[in-house]
């Protein structure tokens, strides 16, 4: 079903290229870098969990502390005390990366326009009436590009893994999601909502061009 | 001397065991009420489910274990994934911890059975039927093949035109039954009935937690009930409510549909938390660390899952200050969570754990459930959410909190009570095999699926790709998954072997302290010989004594001298003893009302309507034959309880069994019709095209028969509830009283006159709403009616007037949704 000058043929054998781990833009990178900082916290008070329940067998019969103890240690202590200050901190960080990637209106942003179906994605370009691409969405490298993104049928979903996240197209609805390529290249995306028989093959690729191409692109003289 | 003890409880048994055992043979198990017998057959159905469930994972493995594999195509594949998570969450997760409740939890209150016996085996045989239809069109071919939460568009006739959606939509529906139902039971089994002197705080602490689980059900499956209804109308009827080009939306239908499904991951996790704060104490020969925290944890993690179903849609569009509250709830909500985790580790640590199977369960589910919660938290973070959301990272995160948080502790609970449940006590050690398997396989196949998840790999592909770098992890995961899958079935194996072969044991093993322990195990069909007082949490701590006392018929109602199944209900706060409950006797009204529902409910899936229209009728009989059973047509006055204290019977209070279990039923109701309410307001200010072209005109009529019948039909039962106490004949009353309930309904018909059920989101909506008014209205008459019979028949008198306080809060109920929801569709059309 892709149409298109491009076809995931092309990217076979990169085996990161829907990682969304190896960002090659800035959403993502913010992204992945919330993913590390989390997992390692994480591992830290899965250690610090498994430690206290190990220690609790290998005291053997010690002289108990009293229930009021108790609770002011285990209870208000560690699971009221500690629990919440993780959880605040993290929130606020969570809270202030998300705000950074809403597609907030500035200078040099380009808007596109996706819109999906089962099972195939339509692109269309305000900067280029008229111009029509399906398959492959093409950006400029380097500036930032909100996505408006909507549905011709079921509920679907853009996601372009090392770019940014994914955003649903829901019809009736447009979303706008941002996305910024540091360097041109091509970015593979999927469709990341089931949507019937043909999920699997529901792909598409961002073509990401430098200032030169992008505007002949919007010329009309490249695919 | 010793032996007068034995003989004067074999006596009593004796005297017990005719009153309340089964019928003899099969006929048995289709009539039996009793709630040991409903909770083997329930517990034997969910584990079959569990199995069935099994197997569809196993071939989900197979599929994925290579690339390109053409083991199954899509059409096969995308039927065996949403089968695989419909009947791992509907029909094994929500009824093995019910049969669990219902098997376990008279015991623990020191009663002798559940509230409601024949519910008990309708919500039964409710589930069993409505299971064996959902495997049927498995094997048949035409199972649902949307996805577990079914979003529409995708599942809406446009491009589901199969009846595989229908099957989900009737088929889920009706096995909701079962969850309500049972829910129903335990909140008012706890509340109801218990030992004497079991004040709130010294319940047994996994009768809090299946309190706040019941409450939990009653409030959430309803907005899911009615989302459900909708979509099967708008399939069935065209009525438009996920349309975007014709009012509707299809996030409604994602509202409602997590507005039960993340309330439902705590439904499922709490009683797992509750069977855990049982045993673990135990484990640890001490007592549970902060009861009081711990109860309170529970209910704040009640309270806090309604508020964030939003976070499984981060992806849809929702503005970021929105999904900020939602994420922080949603963080907020892992505060519980850790308060329960280290209230159990400080337990640890205050007593002397042993390492019984039991407790290598919970030592497996701490490892998992913290992994689980962990990873819960991540995605409970918006901006990673995006990334990881339909992909394997949340795949292998909600198995680790499925069956981390809730199969491990279930599995300790069948070991831990097995004793209960089969008489014997463990023999073969196949378990601590079986739970290294188990180990050594689930983190095998999960573990690494996050990894493949944040490397691209999206939930519900029906096959990998060669080169995508997944595959190496997905070949882990299949054989890991056929471990893990040999260890489960060497946990069955080893449970049914003992369960049969295992030596006879000594009453309580693990020297518990609740009271589920002080009955001979097996358990007798009454559970408890005598009602007994307690004065602790741990009445077997204090009183060693205690069963031979039960047994003896020192407690309440130990001399069962009116020969009809009774137990003791006690004061809600403070038990202290109240009434006198008289349960039902064996009966096939359950069993047939199943029958006659599922007809109801599965008719619409292929539009036999006639069929439906006749099994609802049959429906409505068999409930008034039902409500008929119960009851006395002369006055008792009050009766010997025991222990010298005398009780009027149910029949003489003033809101008798039936009247609480009505409150309970109407809260679910309620919410259902919020939940109504909540979309008919979301569709108005999110749905595109609003407002509609053409606004319902009020008019005067139905305004003014609306009023008039709120009046006659409230005033009318309250005159006729007074004459009854004042030995009055009460006709004339009644008959304003249905005279007002015909023109509530009269009123809401008006509605159906002036809009077109298919034009517009808003007109489908209108429908449903005046459809609900006139619903409860014609209920509430049928209830006057079979009121009036009843006063006919003797039922009724100035002691027994319990029936007509039922009847008046139906009423009520059916006023005031008149109110709200007529005043919702005039409102515009008066604005305008």
């Amino acid at each position: 079903m892709v149409i298109g000058g491009t076809t995931p043929l092309m990217l076979a054998g990169c085996e990161d290229r829907l990682s969304a781990l190896h960002p090659a833009g800035p959403a993502a990178a913010l992204i992945a870098t919330l993913w590390w900082v989390m997992l390692a916290g994480a591992a830290a008070i899965l250690v610090l969990v498994l430690v206290l329940l190990a220690l609790a067998f290998r005291r053997g019969g010690g002289p108990s502390a009293g229930d009021s103890r108790g609770e002011a240690v285990w209870i208000k202590g560690l699971g009221l005390g500690f629990t919440m200050t993780v959880l605040a901190a993290l929130t606020a960080w969570g809270l202030w990366i998300g705000e950074r990637l809403l597609p907030r209106p500035g200078p040099g942003v380009v808007a596109v326009e996706a819109q999906g179906r089962q099972w195939a994605w339509r692109f269309t370009y305000p900067d280029a009436p008229g111009r029509v691409t399906e398959g492959a969405l093409h950006i400029p490298a380097g500036r930032p590009v909100d996505v408006r993104i909507t549905s011709a049928d079921v509920i679907h979903s853009f996601w372009v893994p090392r770019l940014a996240g994914k955003l649903d197209a829901i019809p009736g609805h447009v979303n706008v999601l941002r996305i910024q390529a540091w360097a041109p290249g091509e970015y593979a995306g999927l469709g990341a909502e089931f949507n019937g028989p043909g999920y699997r093959r529901h792909h598409f690729t961002v073509v990401a061009h430098d200032a030169a191409a992008w505007d002949a692109f919007l010329a009309g003289e490249t695919p | 001397m010793t032996d007068k003890p034995r003989l004067t409880a074999l006596r009593l048994h004796k005297a017990l065991h005719p009153i309340w055992k089964n019928d003899p043979g099969w006929k048995g198990r289709f009539t039996t009420v009793n709630n040991n017998d409903i909770g083997t057959m329930f517990i034997l159905g969910a584990t079959g489910m569990f199995l069935a469930g099994g197997i569809l994972a196993m071939l989900i493995r197979a599929q994925l274990a290579s690339p390109r594999s053409v083991f199954m195509g899509p059409e096969v594949y995308n039927q065996i994934f949403t089968m695989h998570g419909t009947i791992m969450m509907f029909l094994f997760a929500i009824p093995f911890f019910e049969a669990l409740t219902v098997f376990l939890l008279p015991g623990m209150l020191g009663t002798r059975d559940l509230a409601f016996p024949r519910l008990s085996s309708y919500g039964f045989w409710c589930y069993m039927i409505g299971a064996t239809i959902m495997i049927l069109a498995l094997v048949a071919g035409v199972a649902p093949d949307g996805g577990w939460f079914m979003y529409p568009p995708l599942s809406s006739s446009a491009f589901s035109p199969g009846i595989n959606t229908d099957i989900w939509l009737l088929g889920i529906s009706f096995i909701e039954i079962s969850a309500i139902g049972a829910a129903v039971e335990v909140v008012v089994t706890v509340l109801r009935y218990r030992a004497v002197g079991m004040t709130l705080d010294r319940l047994p602490i996994f009768a809090w937690y299946m309190l706040v689980v019941a409450v939990m059900i009653l409030t959430a499956f309803p907005p899911m009930i009615l989302g459900s209804l909708i979509l099967e109308l708008e399939r069935a009827f065209d009525m438009p409510f996920f349309q975007a080009e014709h009012g509707g939306d299809s996030l409604l239908w994602q509202h409602l549909f997590w507005l039960f499904g993340h309330p439902e991951v705590y439904i499922i996790f709490l009683p797992a938390a509750g069977v855990i704060s049982m045993i673990l104490p135990v484990m640890a020969r001490t007592t549970l660390l902060g009861y009081g925290w711990v109860v309170a944890a529970a209910i704040s993690l009640a309270v806090l899952s309604f508020g964030l179903w939003v976070h499984h849609m981060f992806t849809t569009g929702i503005p970021h200050m929105g999904l900020a509250f939602f994420s922080a709830v949603s963080t907020l909500v892992a505060v519980p969570t850790g308060v329960q985790i280290f209230a159990w580790i400080g337990t640890l640590w205050k007593g002397r754990p042993e390492l019984h199977l039991p407790m290598l369960w919970i030592l497996g589910f701490f490892v998992t459930f913290v992994m689980g919660g962990l990873t819960g938290v991540m995605v409970a973070m918006v901006p990673f959410d995006w990334q990881a959301h339909d992909t394997y990272f949340v795949v292998a995160h909600l198995h680790y909190v499925l069956i981390g948080g809730y199969v491990f502790p279930m599995i300790a609970a069948v070991y831990y009570w097995l004793p209960v449940l089969t008489g014997r006590k463990r023999f073969f050690r196949m378990g601590e095999v079986a739970f290294w398997l188990v180990m050594a396989g689930f983190h095998g196949t999960f573990l690494l699926l996050h990894w493949a998840g944040l490397l691209g790999m999206r939930r519900r592909i029906d096959s990998i790709e060669a080169g995508s770098g997944w595959e190496g992890i997905n070949l882990l995961a299949s054989i890991s998954g056929f471990v893990l899958a040999i260890g489960f079935a060497l946990v069955i194996l080893d449970v049914a072997v003992n369960a049969f072969v295992a030596v006879r044991g000594r009453r309580n093993p693990w020297n518990a302290g609740t009271l589920e322990w002080a009955t001979p195990i097996p358990g007798p069909a009454y559970n408890v010989a005598s009602i007994p007082v307690v004065a602790s949490r741990y009445p077997l701590h204090d009183n060693p004594g205690l069963p031979v006392q039960i047994a003896r018929g020192e407690g309440f109602l130990g001399n069962p001298v009116r020969n009809r199944r009774e137990t003791l209900a006690v004061s809600v706060a403070r038990a202290e003893p109240e009434f006198i409950a008289v349960f039902p006797q064996n009966s096939i009204i359950p069993f047939a009302m199943a029958v006659v529902t599922s007809v109801m409910f599965m008719a619409p899936v292929w539009k036999w309507y006639g069929l439906m229209l006749a099994s609802a009728l049959g429906v409505t009989a068999l409930a008034m034959c039902w409500a008929w059973q119960g009851g006395s047509r002369r006055d008792e006055g009050l009766l010997d309880a025991g222990r010298g204290v005398s009780l009027p019977p149910h029949t003489e209070v003033p809101c008798p069994p039936g009247w609480w279990g009505s409150l309970f039923l109407l809260l679910a109701d309620g919410v259902l019709f919020g939940s109504l309410l909540f979309g008919y307001a979301f569709l108005w200010t999110v749905a595109p095209n609003w407002p509609p072209p053409a606004i319902l005109e009020p008019g005067g009529l139905g305004p003014v028969l609306a009023a008039g019948g709120v009046v006659l039909a409230c005033a009318g039962i309250r005159l006729a509830d007074r004459a009854i106490r004042k030995a009055g004949v009460p006709w004339i009353r009644l008959g304003a009283s249905l005279a007002g309930l015909a023109a509530l309904g009269a009123a809401a018909w008006t509605v159906f006159g002036g809009t077109t059920h298919d034009a517009h989101a808003y007109d489908a909506t209108l429908w449903v709403i005046a459809g609900y008014v006139v619903f409860h209205a014609g209920v509430a008459g049928l209830m006057v009616l079979f009121l009036m019979a009843r006063i006919r028949a003797g039922y009724v008198s100035a002691r027994r007037f319990g029936d007509a306080r039922v009847v008046r809060l139906w009423i009520d109920y059916a006023a005031l949704t008149a109110i709200l929801g007529l005043g919702a569709a005039w409102l515009p059309g008066w604005l305008a």
